[in-house]
């Protein structure tokens, strides 16, 4: 409770401190030429929260959010369901990994977002140009903890379930599948949020629609309070969308022990 | 059925050669010449000093690994590694092997869901064995919420309730404290004699070994591993294993075997020195 207390404080600070530095003529200006040129770099807390309540308050910044939001489901599901189906074979598949080896390699070394533009061309200015970028960056990082994950098996649990007359299927379904759901669990965090960027720096490249949209418009008319407002509401978001993936997680890793938890009675 | 006279398990003549880490250097020869049978309804141990290949041993008897050369009878039928691991044994392994993801009851039937048994059943037979081994209540619990001896005992169910022929064991119970460890061997007794299964069973605890089996076969010290030794234990049955150790007879025993094995552990010992 305390520690609640402590971290509202610092965003308080943090929020007077921008206020004080920012507000026109507050404090005589001591790096600007002019008073009012902080405000107009670094925009003013009180207006920049007016601009959210406004966008919430009309509901104009719901279609965008929803857009944004969809881009980034779409961009994950896609891209953990080609990870993991991709991941387990070349996993499974000497030959397959061996041979794929140096193109997985140059395609992860890529800097993926250059393909922005090339999206924009094959799937034009809506959304799927978006959630292309972002299945490009979700796939990489499902796709190399689960070969990862189903590379690590221990030996053991495997000679064991063929013991106990597990067939290749059985196997895969009982002993693989899971062990590399436990490694895409620990990359879930990442990879939502690299759906996010995926959908947020595809708008930002060219869109209609979208918190990324909002942002390259008001930054085309020098509007800085209402970018501040856009990175605030899309980090609320990512905030958000970080929680859940950690309730899912706890829900489904329910017999991964945990270091701080005690043997219940 | 088979004769009477007919081995549960009978490894023949069996070298296991490992090629070297790179490909490069000598081959490693882990098990060479290797021959032994284990009678229907018979508890064999077979003792060595640490690293001498009789995980290896019992990896060929499981089908799990193919011998170099020799052969593997299992109730007279030739048992091929490349077609499938050994239908009628089942084995218990030294390291955990578990599912973790599994409930302790999920985990006992694991082998009933892959035979395609219905759920239903499974579970009401999975509680009947979570009962037998002291686990009774303790099904909807994880591994990693069990103590070692609790996952020792749920790894006997498992294995325990396909009812296999054949009981391949491997050091099971070396990762346990020693009180544990007797108790768990007792439970063992008990549920072995209630049908006699035959038992192959590594350890290199010589106590271990005299106390549960009805014979003990001593390899020689790592590489080229193969028997050296071969002692019937006729201790009287039912045996408390921490009783059994106090009588003549067990010690008796007891100095006969360790005078076969004294030499190859102190070779195996000053072969990890020098390496």
């Amino acid at each position: 409770m305390r520690l609640r207390i402590l971290q509202v404080l610092v965003l308080g600070l943090l929020i007077v401190f921008w206020y004080l530095m920012t507000a026109p003529g507050l404090i005589p200006p001591f790096y600007f030429d002019k008073p009012n040129r902080a405000a107009f770099f670094f925009g003013e807390p009180q207006k920049v929260f007016w601009v959210i309540v406004d966008w919430f308050a009309t509901g104009e910044i719901f279609r965008h959010l929803g857009i944004t939001l969809l881009e980034t489901a779409l961009g994950f599901v896609i891209g953990a369901a080609f990870g993991l189906g991709i991941g387990l074979w070349l996993a499974l598949s000497p030959t397959a990994s061996a041979v794929m080896d140096p193109y997985i390699k140059g395609f992860n070394s890529m800097p993926r977002v250059v393909l922005a533009p090339i999206f924009a061309v094959w799937f034009g200015l809506g959304i799927w140009s978006k959630v292309a970028l972002g299945v490009t960056l979700v796939f990489f990082v499902v796709f190399f903890n689960v070969y990862q994950g189903v590379r690590e098996v221990s030996p053991n649990l495997i000679a064991n379930a063929r013991m106990l007359g597990a067939s290749r299927r059985q196997l895969l379904r009982s002993i693989y599948l899971p062990s590399a759901m436990s490694w895409v669990f620990a990359s879930l965090h990442n990879a939502v949020g690299l759906a996010f960027v995926g959908a947020v720096v595809g708008e930002y490249l060219g869109s209609s629609m979208g918190v990324g949209y909002l942002i390259l418009q008001a930054e085309g008319t020098f509007d800085i309070n209402t970018v501040f407002a856009g990175i605030l509401v899309l980090t609320a978001f990512a905030l958000a969308l970080d929680g859940a993936v950690g309730a899912v997680e706890r829900r489904l890793m329910t017999w991964q022990p945990r270091a701080s938890e005690t043997e219940k009675v | 059925m088979a004769p009477i006279d007919v081995p549960a398990l009978s490894l023949a003549d069996i070298t296991c050669r490992f090629a070297a880490r790179g490909g490069a250097g000598e081959p490693y020869t882990a098990v060479a010449n290797a021959t032994l049978s284990v009678a229907k309804g018979e508890f064999v141990s077979v003792v060595g000093p640490t690293g001498c290949g009789k995980s290896t041993l019992l990896n060929v008897a499981a089908g799990l690994l193919a011998p170099s050369s020799g052969t593997v009878d299992v109730f007279g039928e030739r048992l091929i590694a490349a077609e499938g691991v050994n239908r009628r044994a089942g084995y218990m392994f030294q390291a955990d092997a578990l599912m973790p993801w599994r409930t302790g009851i999920d985990n006992v039937i694991a082998g009933l869901e892959f035979r395609g048994v219905l759920r239903s059943e499974a579970i009401a037979q999975g509680e009947v064995w979570l009962r037998r081994v002291g686990l009774a209540g303790f099904g909807d619990r994880y591994p990693h919420q069990m103590s070692g001896g609790m996952r020792k005992r749920l790894a006997l169910a498992q294995t325990l309730i396909l009812s296999p022929d054949i009981l391949l064991m491997d050091e099971p119970f070396s990762a346990l404290d020693v009180q544990t460890r007797q108790l768990m061997e007792n439970e063992l007794l008990a549920l072995w004699a209630e049908d006699r299964k035959s038992v192959l069973f590594i350890t290199h605890d010589l106590e271990e070994a005299i106390a549960l089996s009805d014979r003990v076969v001593v390899l020689s010290a790592g590489p080229a591993t193969r028997p050296i030794g071969d002692f019937k234990v006729d201790l009287p049955r039912p045996r408390d294993v921490s009783e059994i150790r106090m009588t003549p007879a067990f010690l008796a025993l007891h100095r006969e075997i360790w005078a076969a094995m004294k030499e190859e552990v102190l070779k195996a010992y000053a072969a990890q020195k020098v390496a």
